[in-house]
């Protein structure tokens, strides 16, 4: 097979431009990023509660849940090079860990939830349920449990480097197995239907829509705290040595450090990442099941990331919402359509625009920045094949 | 003994139908290494192909060996147009790929809704493939799955000829082997690529035939059988057959042993344990080839 080059130039990093690049402009650094998170701030807080009905600010929590993952995504994927087809898989175990808490709060101390009494034979709580009764085990849980499978995966597999599109499947693998297992062990799981109905959030009935509000705000202050996060990592150095992981891993390890610990910390913090959106989607939605975190919800949430691109620190989280919001917008109305839609856009992206919407503002940055510099659509081109690069390849 | 033989023809035929999903895959990532999602709406195409035929040509029979030849020229070309068009272009970026085509899967599934409606439809087989096979010993094997191992054994033999004798299997052989080489010694590798794609998806085409003859035939039926089918590829090793060979027989029994040990759930995640197990033994899979390559 052929020698892959040393050195792989990845398109989507025309809008991951590190910071030193970008030197020079008059309003930059800390001060810019102040007034962006006020703005953004000042959106999700003020403007969108005061602008939406209730029904579209619960739509709208939903989609944050979804840009949550994302930002992990965009960590994993677009800074670190790795595919992570499987997210759904953290997104769940969140998500169950909460809803499982959430239940057994609900059907009250020493009763079993509802569902257990409907399918089940079963006459006591299964042993692996316990633990979640307590709240100071279950809210760690959504996280930490995560990000033990994920440094379990991911420790297993880096450090044999295992990587690029193997990772992608396996990750993917593990999302099929997650769901086949839960929908199998239906007496304890809630099957194919989940868990459902939840109604309480310690002790806020979540049908009040003053509830519903106050879990839109926890979401939303979440999720800019995992910008935050995000960002802190993307200027760090460690952030540096991500990008370099994912452009040249040899070179890296040529370099005196380890690739796989580099990788394995990206993918342990995606995985926290979406395993805290799952444990907010629950109190958000009511309900989590294992069609919301299998194999095709996994990918969607790569999509949003691509289309917004998947790189920078915003476009993964703008890319969401855009994306699920316009399923919502279009499936309820052209079901067909939206599914060929959202193929098409899928295709037209990743294929033809790899740093994803974001790269059109830094392209037309650049030129504007640059006019006499090279022509902005060349930039946009993909890389040429492999054989045409002159890289060190070996021989 | 009637009961562990069983097993093991269960395991053995689930394995005939990953071989013959996993060859064309083989073939397609193990020479070009992209990742192609839509391999299994190649196989809903061949699926569907022996559905529309049977509403021509009504003898099941005949209807089953007219589609073995035009569902491997229907997914074939599918798969050389979306090498043309798309696959071409992202050669540099096999991530990338993985993500089109399944962008590309996803319209294809919907355009089989469209055409064929969402609900499953069936085949009818033919009835020299509906009874049973007495063995010795109050042994008894299901017709249908005998014809599908027989299936993927040819299918196997011939790519297996056709890549050692013939000399399109001395080009792609070259170029699996070093792209650049092959190159520079004058051989069309776009070509080679581009001939490649259609017999790895014309495989995927005859799979969805032989798939007919086990259930029924519906939009998403690709999906289920991708995964699995490329854990097989990549726990075989690229760039030879033979681990793919083996190592779908052997999954195909793993997953029927622990099914019947356990339960279906479970035996899904045995199977993705021991995989992720071996990976650590051999990390780019059972056989490979010896290069001096970094990555």
């Amino acid at each position: 097979m052929t020698a892959a080059p040393l050195v792989r130039t990845d398109p989507a990093a025309v809008a991951g431009t590190p910071p030193g690049g970008r030197r020079g402009r008059r309003f930059d650094g800390p001060a810019r990023t102040a007034v962006g998170f006020a703005l953004g701030a000042a959106l999700l807080f003020a403007v969108a509660p005061l602008a939406l009905s209730d029904f579209r600010l619960s739509l709208l929590a939903k989609y944050l849940c979804v840009a949550m993952v994302g930002v992990g995504i965009g960590i994993a994927w677009g800074r670190g090079g790795m595919l992570t087809l499987g997210q759904g898989v953290f997104f769940g175990l969140g998500g169950y860990a909460m809803a499982m808490h959430l239940k057994l709060a609900d059907a009250g101390p020493g009763e079993l939830p509802d569902f257990m009494q409907l399918y089940g034979q079963l006459d006591e709580l299964p042993l692996w349920w316990r633990p979640f009764a307590s709240p100071w085990i279950a809210l760690p849980a959504t996280v930490l449990l995560p990000m033990v499978v994920a440094f379990g995966l991911g420790s297993l597999v880096f450090r044999r480097r295992v990587r690029g599109a193997y990772f992608a499947i396996l990750s993917q693998a593990l999302a099929a197995a997650m769901v086949i297992l839960l929908v199998g062990q239906q007496g304890t799981t809630g099957g194919t239907n989940g868990l459902t109905d939840i109604q309480g959030f310690f002790g806020y009935d979540l049908d009040d829509p003053v509830n519903q509000r106050m879990v839109y705000f926890i979401i939303a202050a979440s999720l800019l705290a995992l910008l935050a996060l995000a960002r802190q990592l993307f200027r760090s150095r460690y952030g540096e040595l991500l990008v370099a992981v994912r452009d040249g891993e040899e070179r890296v390890r040529f370099l005196g450090y380890d690739p796989a610990g580099v990788k394995l910390v990206g993918y342990v913090i995606a995985a926290g990442m979406a395993g805290l959106a799952g444990a907010l989607f629950v109190p958000a939605v009511g309900i989590i099941s294992p069609a919301l975190i299998g194999i095709v919800p996994s990918i969607e949430f790569v999509i949003g990331v691509a289309v917004g691109g998947r790189a920078t620190l915003l476009g993964p989280v703008l890319g969401a919402v855009a994306v699920a919001w316009a399923r919502t917008a279009l499936s309820e109305r052209f079901p067909g359509t939206w599914t060929y839609l959202q193929g098409l856009l899928f295709v037209l992206v990743v294929a033809f625009l790899p740093g994803g919407l974001a790269s059109l503002w830094v392209l037309a940055r650049q030129r504007r920045s640059d006019p006499a510099g090279a022509r902005w659509w060349r930039r946009s081109r993909p890389v040429e094949p492999a054989e045409n690069r002159t890289e060190v390849s070996a021989a | 003994m009637t009961v562990l033989f069983g097993q093991l023809f269960t395991g053995i035929s689930i394995g005939a139908v990953l071989l013959l999903i996993a060859l064309g895959l083989a073939l397609t990532f193990g020479q070009m290494n992209v990742i192609n999602m839509a391999h299994g709406e190649f196989i809903m195409a061949g699926a569907y192909t022996t559905y529309v035929l049977q509403q021509t040509v009504t003898a099941a029979g005949w209807s089953l060996l007219v589609a073995l030849p035009v569902a491997f020229a229907v997914a074939g070309t599918m798969g050389v147009l979306l090498e043309v068009l798309l696959i071409r272009r992202l050669y540099a970026r096999p991530l990338d790929t993985l993500l089109v085509t399944w962008g590309v899967s996803l319209m294809l599934q919907q355009l089989a809704r469209d055409v064929f409606g969402s609900p499953n439809v069936q085949t009818r087989a033919p009835a020299l493939l509906t009874g049973n096979v007495s063995l010795p010993g109050g042994l008894t094997v299901a017709n249908n799955r005998l014809f599908i191992l027989a299936l993927a054994l040819a299918a196997v033999l011939a790519l297996t000829l056709a890549l050692r004798l013939t000399p399109l299997g001395r080009r792609i052989r070259a170029v699996v082997q070093n792209r650049d080489l092959a190159a520079v010694s004058g051989i069309p590798t776009a070509r080679v690529d581009r001939t490649t794609f259609f017999i790895g998806s014309g495989l995927a085409g005859v799979a969805g035939v032989a798939l007919t003859l086990l259930g029924p035939i519906g939009p998403t039926m690709g999906t289920n059988l991708i995964i699995d089918a490329f854990l097989v590829v990549v726990v075989g090793g690229i760039g030879q057959l033979k681990g793919s060979v083996i190592v779908a027989f052997a999954l195909g029994v793993l997953q029927a042993t622990g099914e019947y040990l356990t339960t279906l759930s479970v035996a899904k995640v045995i199977v993705f344990v021991a995989i992720v197990a071996f990976l650590q033994w051999r990390p780019q899979g059972l056989f490979t080839l010896r290069t001096r390559s970094l990555a």
